[in-house]
């Protein structure tokens, strides 16, 4: 299992050949209240970098981008039901969605946790 | 936002009792703004429930005397003459083309005009008034704020005697903790509540002393914003703006009888001219299906996909736990139950005219029960 992060504040969980995708504690925070969330559909094509699902929060809509490409196999359905879970456990059961990875070194310049949680001390 | 530059920003009066207490600040009508402390939901709520302080010290105070009456009816289209002392009004800053400039809320006091107007507009405001020839002062070292919720009276009559007794859009001068305050009862929240005008160098020790009470949380511009939302307030430079007329921004009630038969206020005759005609466009409420917001800027179409209108405040509402918003339509599309399709970003929604407020309003007024 490895865990990187994107600048964009996603992190992704790799096993295997599979990966899950969410976003960090620090997005959540800067989102307030997530009141909507939307997370791709199993089969979709996702492209590293590319719009991947939406977050929005009371305020404001956000894009989730794919931190790597791949097909998507699964969507988490319990943030559509209630999506202040992203909130309370955004990098636990508030996870997006599920990425059979089509380049897995595609992974190598993202941050691992260290380096992006010192990253975010310097925001 | 992101492009506003810290030093270009004033601090209020309450900016270091904000921060004290967990406020995520904010650039908001040139000011460093509180958008949140625990979060724009629970803060909403516990306003809908308790008593909610809001700083709201950016608007403009302005005070102007007694003898202006008639060089402000020229820019108002309120009955000033006929304004009873200590009786708050809803009025608009109008221009020749008969667009908003602004609302705000005029009271006849016993020391002259007092007008509240929007932070964002005030000096505007004030460059408008002198244009036109009307002699004020500019209360700049006045702070505001406002206390809301079904607690807020019981609250603040605990400090300030006889507060209790004003009903919906009544004033008066009271002591507050000891503090010299303009009170009125009156909100942008649809609350119950009052808003509180003192000096800005006694404005930490009144916003403690209210605070104090366990029934009283500081709240955000966040919060402000969806509760006002709910309660089918438009707020300037969203909902209205210069090019918006009072009709079209469905605001007749400030407009009052005796200004409608004799007019002679700014862009009078094109609004004159709407109201017997009815407008182009109305403003409404709609609510939408699904959880998903439809924002301001997002287009509104018609069953043949044409544009009919654009959203201008847009939002999930907490109370209902749905998405709602207001905006423009054509006229003929204004009626509560009219089906809408919104679009936002490349995706269709479907929505419904709703009638305004989202949330039944909860004012004290007097001889009804609340």
């Amino acid at each position: 299992m490895s865990l990187h992060f994107t600048k964009e504040h996603e992190w992704i969980r790799v096993e295997g050949d599979t990966a899950t995708v969410g976003i960090t504690d620090h997005a959540q925070s800067q989102l307030g209240d997530i009141v909507f969330a939307e997370a791709p559909e199993a089969g979709k094509q996702l492209t590293k970098g590319g719009d991947a699902a939406v977050v929005e929060s009371v305020k404001a809509a956000s894009d989730v981008y794919a931190p790597a490409s791949g097909e998507v196999v699964e969507a988490n359905p319990a943030i559509a039901d209630d999506p202040s879970i992203i909130n309370s456990d955004p990098e636990g059961a508030g996870w997006f969605f599920k990425l059979r990875l089509s380049d897995p070194g595609e992974l190598d310049g993202l941050m691992d946790e260290a380096a992006y949680r010192d990253w975010v001390a310097t925001l | 936002m992101a492009d506003v530059l810290e030093t270009d920003l004033n601090s209020l009066p309450l900016d270091g009792w904000h921060r004290g207490r967990g406020g995520r600040m904010v650039p908001f009508a040139g000011y460093h703004m509180p958008v949140q402390y625990e979060g724009i939901i629970a803060e909403h709520r516990w306003t809908r429930t308790h008593a909610g302080l809001f700083d709201v010290s950016h608007m403009g105070q302005i005070l102007a005397p007694l003898d202006q009456t008639e060089a402000l009816e020229r820019l108002l289209p309120g009955d000033l003459q006929a304004m009873s002392e200590a009786r708050p009004k809803y009025s608009l800053l109008l221009n020749e083309a008969g667009g908003i400039l602004d609302d705000l809320m005029i009271t006849r006091r016993a020391d002259g005009w007092y007008l509240v107007v929007n932070g964002a507009t005030k000096h505007g405001d004030m460059d408008v008034l002198r244009a036109a020839g009307v002699a004020f002062t500019y209360l700049e070292d006045q702070a505001l704020l406002a206390l809301q919720g079904p607690e807020a009276v019981a609250v603040i009559a605990a400090h300030a005697s006889g507060v209790a007794e004003l009903g919906f859009m009544q004033a008066g001068a009271f002591s507050l903790g000891g503090t010299e305050a303009w009170i009125s009862r009156s909100g942008y929240t649809g609350e119950d509540g009052v808003e509180i005008s003192i000096p800005a160098a006694a404005a930490e020790a009144v916003a403690d002393l209210l605070l104090a009470d366990e029934r009283v949380r500081p709240i955000g511009l966040g919060a402000r914003d969806s509760l006002r939302l709910e309660a089918g307030l438009p707020l300037y430079g969203h909902d209205l703006d210069e090019t918006t007329t009072p009709v079209a921004a469905d605001l007749l009630f400030a407009i009052n009888k005796r200004r409608r038969a004799e007019g002679g206020f700014a862009g009078a005759d094109r609004i004159l001219a709407e109201l017997e005609q009815g407008p182009v466009a109305k403003r409404v409420g709609f609510t939408v299906e699904g959880r998903q917001p439809v924002r301001e800027g997002a287009r509104i179409l018609d069953d043949e996909g044409n544009e009919v209108g654009r959203v201008t405040s847009g939002g999930f509402s907490p109370s209902t736990e749905a998405p709602i918003g207001m905006g423009y339509v054509a006229a003929h599309l204004g009626q509560p139950g009219t089906a809408l399709t919104l679009e936002q970003r490349g995706k269709l929604f479907r929505g419904t005219v709703a009638t305004l407020p989202f949330v039944p309003h909860r004012y004290h007024r007097k001889g009804k029960t609340a």
